[in-house]
């Protein structure tokens, strides 16, 4: 229970902010502002060099009708600590990670908005798993978005 | 509106959780039109029995009133609490029982 104990350390130490384990917002808060996919992995993560892999799958739709809700579900069967997920089509390139639970199973849904790129080219979904062993996993998945939901 | 729908089914063992968050998920730059703050969940958290199960720290391209649907090991019976918290501090919680 290593780990627990330094979680309640770290919150205490941060006690201005809400008092919840581990918000990657309050850990990370220069990843969030980062432009680039690259930049935002590197503020999260490091420098760890990171390893494709096809054990994580990542599911959308080919082309997004709509923007304003892209589904996107991220399944995996490694053993992880988190799952990060990046887009290049918004201002900000940071987009969702979850932290990964003994008893989460790594199954995760949800909608996003994705604004359609200027010139037209596929907007390319990024996410980087951190293993147990702290290896970076990283897939890449690309999808067309038909209209823009994030309005700029 | 209620600001959180559960729900929650168990099958062998999995549970399946589909959680609605009503907010509106105003991006910087969507605020800046309609000159208002920008707001949107940074941090959702979902607990049985006080263990988390799920837990994600979120930006502001979530789509508006975003759905969840995540899995965990647990049992029929067992409370599911869902919490979140947006940018300006606001935050909200609900449970339910696992069917």
């Amino acid at each position: 229970m290593k780990r627990r104990k330094f979680l309640t350390l770290s919150a205490t130490a941060v006690a201005a902010l809400p008092v919840f384990a581990t918000d990657f917002r309050a850990l990370k808060p220069e990843a969030w502002k980062a432009k680039t996919v690259e930049g935002a992995i590197k503020k999260l993560y490091g420098d760890t060099p990171l390893v494709e892999t096809d054990k994580i799958k990542v599911i959308h739709p080919k082309v997004a009708a709509n923007g304003a809700a892209v589904p996107v579900r991220i399944t995996t069967d490694l053993k992880l600590k988190s799952i990060a997920l990046f887009q290049d089509s918004n201002p900000e390139s940071a987009t969702a990670v979850w932290s990964i639970y003994p008893g989460t199973v790594a199954d995760f849904s949800l909608k996003l908005k994705l604004k359609r790129k200027t010139n037209g080219a596929k907007t390319v979904l990024t996410v980087v798993a951190e293993g147990e062993d702290g290896t970076l996993y990283v897939r890449k998945s690309a999808l067309d978005v038909a209209t823009g939901g994030c309005e700029g | 509106m209620k600001k959180i729908k559960i729900k929650a089914n168990e099958k062998e063992g999995v549970v399946r959780a589909k959680v609605l968050l009503a907010h509106k998920m105003l991006t910087y730059k969507q605020a800046e039109k309609k000159g208002v703050k920008p707001n949107f969940i940074t941090h959702v958290i979902a607990k049985v029995g006080g263990k988390t199960v799920y837990e994600l720290s979120s930006s502001q391209f979530l789509s508006k009133n975003p759905v969840l649907k995540f899995k965990f090991h647990g049992k029929t019976g067992e409370v599911l609490e869902v919490a979140w918290t947006d940018l300006s501090g606001a935050h909200a919680s609900a449970s339910k029982t696992i069917k």
